[in-house]
């Protein structure tokens, strides 16, 4: 009896949580461009000087720059990184001033030095406090900028003039006061002019880390050679469109699944029910770790979710199947269910791996949506084998030892089936 | 025959009589695979693939409109707009599908936009895919790459879990699975995207997937039986197959059924890739059951004749 109590805890119990905690995971999954509208655009760098070059740390600090254009302009996690060598991928969802954001997305890195000569007292942004524009970032020597340590090893930066009189002139008139680093208008730095420099160089300390030091310097450079940005693939949702794929798919899934367990329901009746609750159980542990994970669901995604369901049902068909034939074959219910079990492991893992092997290749090798697809079929791969494999035959193995569900019927089978030992 | 082989054997030789003879029929099947194949190496030299913007380069331009509209009207908007290279429009209740040659830049898109709810819906609502030419080739080039090294990584695996002919044969069932939907794609003119990419191969591993799931009964079965004969070797064949034949199918149907329901009643802009996949699911179990162990068979039996050829000269 204790197998059976516990069997049925174990049932009550996740199907509580699941119930529970589902509505959450649910509003938490974050969904792709494609279904709630947005933009993916793919760029390719370009110095905006004829003889520049694209560097790796200029790429990187344009994503970055991006990225931080992004958020100020009030989009919700926008996806950005450098792809390739010369190639920047941005995704950005759920946003309603596309046309806006994209204008912005496409402008050049800006990078200026400002004095607070003509602001305001009461100045309360940053622009307004340093209004004045005393160099731009073609005023800098292209990769001039350097990381340095000071006598006391503290990391600053060294960086390079192109007009020696301009920048001396500058030095003096704002000696002891600050002048402030701005890139695309945001403040970096506002650090105070300590000397007149002559030689068109100067050295930027303060209590930086080296990490910001060494971003601070990418900055500059990427200032002084700022990329160009040419859209080579876009692909633009528009939020109503977004929404209607996401309640098609979603009505499209729940069909497909319903007709999935009343078929496993009516084919299988006992292994069958087990079957449907671990399928449900599937659904819940893939939307957990698509939360854990922060993986984005798109359309394609949800595509190899329910053709992973697909994946999942087979590996119960498989070791009911085998169970069946064991049955037939006039064992007992207990060694049938064993002994199918343990053949029908091998076929599993087999048929498994080599699916795994096509995701694996398509993850490896794709970009943007190829890769999203293969990523949700390698979940969604693992994750069966751990519900309709390991938790589905736990399960009947609970019921089974207790002596319940030993009757034919219970699997399928008709006594006239079963031959004789 | 001992006690433990004689047990063992009970697996198929003690059950009824298969019902069908799948090797006796497979040369039918061949026969039909072969012609199938021709017809889809003619169809797809003489028209090509209709390849959507993400192999071609251009713009697709999807819209959800709420009233209908006709296919004239739309394509005069469309040459209104000024673009100099081909352009396909499709227009049903309450969408309307635009394909153009030109690459759009966001300025044209925004105008088109701007143009477009001007002109017939206010409420229009937009899906824009704009690819350059330079990603469109790299996109394809890298799918074909990918099949390629799926395919391999998959011979090696089965070559090692199995044996190099069971490998063959499932790698040429795949190979023709995914050959009749990209020739049933070119028959209908269907659009070629990235998704039908997916398609393929999600299908090459689930056709794969069946077609392991059938190999390795016949493995196991030929653990334990005792071939002496060619019919042996065609009865363990028969066996092997009527023996999963409940699984295949139910796990088709299963999977049949999801992809189904996407086409149905899913979003549009994956009807190409559920209408793959419903096509795939059907071919691949077509070819696990009637061409890939049959094909096995062949190779196995070729082996065998070599075997008894050289063992008889010396």
């Amino acid at each position: 009896m204790k197998r059976v109590v516990a069997f049925w805890l174990i049932v009550v119990v996740s199907a509580g949580v699941m119930a529970w905690t589902t509505p959450g995971l649910l509003k938490d999954i974050r969904l792709g461009l494609d279904l709630k509208g947005g933009f993916e655009i793919l760029y390719q760098a370009q110095p905006l000087d004829a003889n520049g070059k694209v560097t790796k740390e200029a790429l990187l600090q344009t994503a970055k720059s991006l990225e931080k254009r992004a958020n100020a302009l009030g989009t919700s996690e926008p996806e950005i990184y450098p792809e390739g060598t010369d190639r920047i991928r941005v995704k950005i969802a759920g946003i309603k001033n596309e046309e806006e954001v994209r204008e912005i997305m496409k402008k050049p890195a800006d990078l200026t030095f400002r004095s607070a000569e003509g602001g305001k007292a009461d100045a309360k942004t940053d622009l307004e406090k340093y209004p004045k524009i005393e160099l731009r970032g073609d005023d800098f020597v292209e990769n001039g900028a350097e990381l340095t340590y000071s006598q006391l090893r503290e990391p600053q930066i060294a960086i390079k003039i192109k007009d020696k009189k301009k920048f001396q002139e500058i030095s003096q008139r704002l000696l002891g006061k600050n002048l402030a680093i701005f890139l695309d208008d945001r403040l970096l730095s506002d650090p105070v002019v300590n000397g007149v420099f002559t030689d068109g160089t100067a050295v930027i300390s303060g209590s930086y880390s080296v990490e910001e030091a060494k971003e601070m310097r990418d900055t500059i450079n990427l200032g002084a050679l700022p990329l160009k940005l040419n859209e080579k693939y876009s692909n633009s949702v528009e939020a109503t469109l977004g929404q209607k794929s996401l309640n098609a798919t979603m009505i499209a899934s729940l069909i497909g699944c319903g007709i999935i367990l009343l078929f496993m329901l009516v084919f299988y009746r006992l292994p069958g029910a087990i079957a449907c609750f671990t399928l449900i159980s599937f659904t819940w542990l893939l939307l957990l770790v698509f939360k854990l994970a922060n993986i984005t669901l798109t359309l394609p995604g949800i595509a190899a979710f329910v053709l992973g369901i697909g994946m999942a049902v087979d590996a119960n068909i498989i070791t009911y199947e085998r169970v069946k034939e064991e049955l037939r074959s006039g064992k007992s219910i207990l060694s049938s269910f064993k002994a199918g079990s343990r053949t029908s492991l091998r076929t599993i893992i087999d048929s498994h791996v080599t699916t795994m092997i096509a995701a694996a290749v398509l993850f490896a090798l794709g970009t943007g949506t190829v890769k999203g697809f293969a990523l949700i079929l390698i979940l969604t791969i693992i994750t069966s084998l751990l519900t309709n494999v390991v938790f589905s035959r736990f399960l009947m193995d609970l019921l089974l030892k207790d002596g319940v569900g030993h009757k034919l019927g219970y699997f399928g089978v008709k006594e006239r089936e079963v031959r004789d030992l | 025959m001992t006690s433990k082989n004689k047990n063992a054997n009970k697996h198929y030789l003690d059950t009824d009589k298969y019902k069908v003879d799948f090797v006796k029929l497979s040369k039918y099947f061949f026969t039909f695979s072969i012609i199938i194949t021709l017809l889809g190496v003619i169809v797809l030299s003489i028209f090509g693939l209709n390849y959507g913007v993400d192999f071609r380069e251009g713009s697709s331009i999807d819209v959800t409109v709420n009233k209908e509209l006709s296919k004239a009207e739309v394509d005069q908007f469309i040459v209104g707009q000024g673009f100099t290279k081909d352009h396909t429009v499709q227009t049903s209740s309450d969408r309307v599908t635009v394909r153009l040659g030109d690459v759009l830049t966001h300025d044209q898109e925004i105008k088109f936009k701007k143009d477009f709810q001007a002109k017939f819906d206010p409420k229009a609502s937009f899906e824009i895919n704009t690819v350059d030419v330079e990603i469109a080739r790299e996109l394809q080039t890298n799918a074909l790459l990918s099949v390629a090294i799926a395919s391999i990584g998959i011979i090696i695996y089965v070559s090692i879990r199995f044996e190099w002919r069971f490998a063959i044969a499932a790698i040429i069932a795949l190979l023709h699975t995914s050959f009749i939907v990209i020739s049933v794609f070119s028959i209908f003119r269907l659009e070629v995207n990235l998704t039908f990419i997916l398609a393929i191969l999600t299908i090459i591993g689930y056709s794969i997937n069946d077609t392991v799931v059938i190999f390795d009964r016949i493995r196991e079965n030929l653990r334990f039986a005792k071939i002496k004969t060619t019919d042996d070797l065609i009865t363990l064949v028969n066996h092997s197959i009527s023996q999963t034949m409940t699984r295949s199918i139910n796990t088709v149907f299963t999977v049949f059924i999801a992809a189904f329901c996407l086409l149905l009643f899913g979003s549009e802009s994956i009807r190409m890739f559920s209408l793959a996949m419903t096509i795939g699911l059907v071919c691949g179990a077509y070819t696990s059951i009637f061409i890939a162990s049959p094909l096995w068979l062949v190779l196995k039996n070729k082996a065998k004749k070599q075997n008894e050829a050289s063992k008889a000269t010396t």
